[in-house]
């Protein structure tokens, strides 16, 4: 059976992930189970390795490069031990070439195979679909990235948090790097701008991981109708659909619930250049209103409709006024109608246009 | 199939109006001309609130305060408008100014003409950096509309 994978994740380096690795290693030690260090990154932090202190440490390989003797993780001595716990710090890590696996992700994928329980660190910044995103907040293009689904993949994701204001107390403090680093890194990396951000991404990425988590093993409808509500906005790239986007808004704020916003795309149809444009324009509004945006492929909308509010827990759908012709209505029956038909137990909510009512009144 | 809202009151107004506003205020007076402007113009007011984010947030943050403010302010002007008989289709950009923003909007609809309120007495629209870049700027036929000092001080 494959291990059992705990990643810590934080916004940068001196938050306290590793330190919070060998704290769960010990505790985990004085609770009886067998716990070895794969690998302990402790970047002369002195609390760091009096933490590692009584751990049993599996010998590193040293590997030739360019002059140079690095050391990396011995994977196969990790598995020969046979612990029932490994520390790996650094996830993200590329070993030296010439190593079997190029990054260290990849060995402890082969610890996990041979039934070995992994705790392992990591960095917001070197996710693969955040790098231009980091690149544009810090200017830094980081080299060393890893998969999203790394993340999907792993049994639990942590976030081990600190204020920017806190991070750099301890950056001043030399508790992080050592005093003459300190002061350059806080003039460039570690600004306090560069670490709220830093910070707002990983808050969103652990949250959405916890979303996603929720998603793939749905709860029981009735349980989860007692969570939360959760509204799925239905849009089409064309401005109008702003209007839907801010009524779900609106309605959201009110119920406490999270948002969706979902364009089925025809299938095998790619976006034309004015959808393209439409859309990324939709994106910001549903971003500044904390909507979720999906996109999906379907040919049958009603049926990926009620494919996806299964998914995502949906409790209240938002439409437009559809704009059939009449002989389709009559010929296939009302989209309203086979919505109100073909998914049961969601509420369904036409999307009025407000003038329409003045231009009655008057 | 299309699921949009059908727009009664757009439909025929092929003219548009837009009148970007900001940092949660829009002047009753300029709110009342726009809607005079669109109605003489036959035209859909298309009323847009620029949503600002801080250089400390990324720009596709979510803004929940802002958007608190945003959206009740949209939906009153779009109900100013509606009850003057003028179609409206409201809009939310974001930037991390507001020309960043107006010109987020620019690059995805055409507007025949841009009413935009000048800085009177407080700090809660354009600039007069802003308006003179609009005015160099903008793709459309530009009126600045300053309203009437005397109003502003007795509502201020």
């Amino acid at each position: 059976m494959r291990g059992h994978y705990r990643i810590l994740v934080g916004m940068a380096a001196g938050v306290g992930k590793t330190y919070r690795m060998l704290q769960e290693g010990r505790r985990a030690q004085e609770e009886g189970r067998d716990v070895v260090i794969g690998y302990l990154e402790p970047h002369n932090r002195p609390e760091t390795t009096a933490l590692a202190e009584g751990l049993e440490v599996v010998p590193r390989l040293r590997a030739a490069h360019g002059g140079l003797e690095l050391q990396e993780m011995d994977v196969d001595a990790v598995i020969r031990r046979v612990p029932e716990l490994a520390l790996v710090d650094e996830l993200a890590h590329t070993n030296t070439s010439g190593m079997r696996n190029q990054k260290r992700y990849q060995d402890i994928d082969e610890i996990l195979d041979a039934g070995i329980d992994v705790i392992s660190t990591v960095n917001v910044q070197h996710l693969e679909s955040l790098n231009d995103t980091i690149f544009e907040l810090t200017e830094v293009r980081v080299r060393e990235t890893f998969p999203d689904r790394i993340l999907d993949e792993a049994d639990e994701v942590v976030l081990v948090d600190l204020s920017p204001e806190e991070l750099q107390e301890r950056l001043r403090a030399g508790k992080v790097y050592p005093k003459e680093r300190a002061e350059v890194a806080l003039q460039n990396f570690f600004r306090q701008d560069n670490l709220a951000a830093l910070r707002e991404l990983v808050l969103r990425e652990v949250a959405e991981d916890v979303g996603a988590r929720r998603h793939a093993h749905p709860l029981e409808p009735l349980a989860q109708q007692a969570v939360s509500e959760r509204i799925l906005a239905l849009i089409e790239p064309q401005p109008k659909s702003q209007r839907i986007l801010r009524r779900a808004w609106r309605s959201a704020q009110r119920l406490g619930s999270e948002i969706d916003a979902l364009w089925v795309r025809p299938s095998g149809r790619e976006p034309t250049r004015e959808e393209t444009t439409q859309l990324a324009a939709l994106r910001r509004v549903a971003g500044v209103l904390g909507v979720h945006f999906l996109e999906e492929d379907g040919d049958d909308l009603v049926e990926t409709v009620r494919r996806v509010a299964q998914e995502r827990g949906s409790t209240y759908i938002f439409v437009g006024t559809p704009d059939e012709r009449r002989r389709t209505e009559i010929l296939r029956g009302s989209l309203l109608s086979r919505m109100v038909r073909e998914i049961p137990g969601i509420d369904i909510r036409v999307v009025a246009d407000r003038a329409m009512r003045e231009a009655e009144s008057r | 199939m299309s699921f949009l809202t059908r727009s009664r009151s757009g439909a025929g107004s092929s003219r548009r109006v837009l009148v970007p506003f900001t940092r949660g205020h829009l002047d009753p007076t300029v709110l009342a001309a726009s809607i005079r402007i669109a109605r003489a113009e036959d035209a859909t007011l298309v009323p847009a609130y620029l949503i600002l984010i801080p250089p400390e947030y990324p720009l596709e943050a979510p803004m929940k305060e802002e958007c608190a403010q945003a959206i009740p302010l949209l939906e009153a002007v779009e109900h100013a408008a509606s009850k003057a008989g003028v179609p409206v289709d409201a809009r939310v950009e974001s930037g991390r100014t507001p020309i960043h923003a107006l010109e987020r909007l620019w690059d995805v609809e055409h507007f025949d003409r841009i009413v935009v309120p000048a800085p009177v007495g407080r700090d809660s629209g354009f600039s007069l950096k802003d308006l003179t870049w609009i005015l160099a700027h903008a793709p459309s036929e530009t009126v600045i509309l300053r309203p009437d000092p005397a109003l502003e001080s007795n509502a201020a």
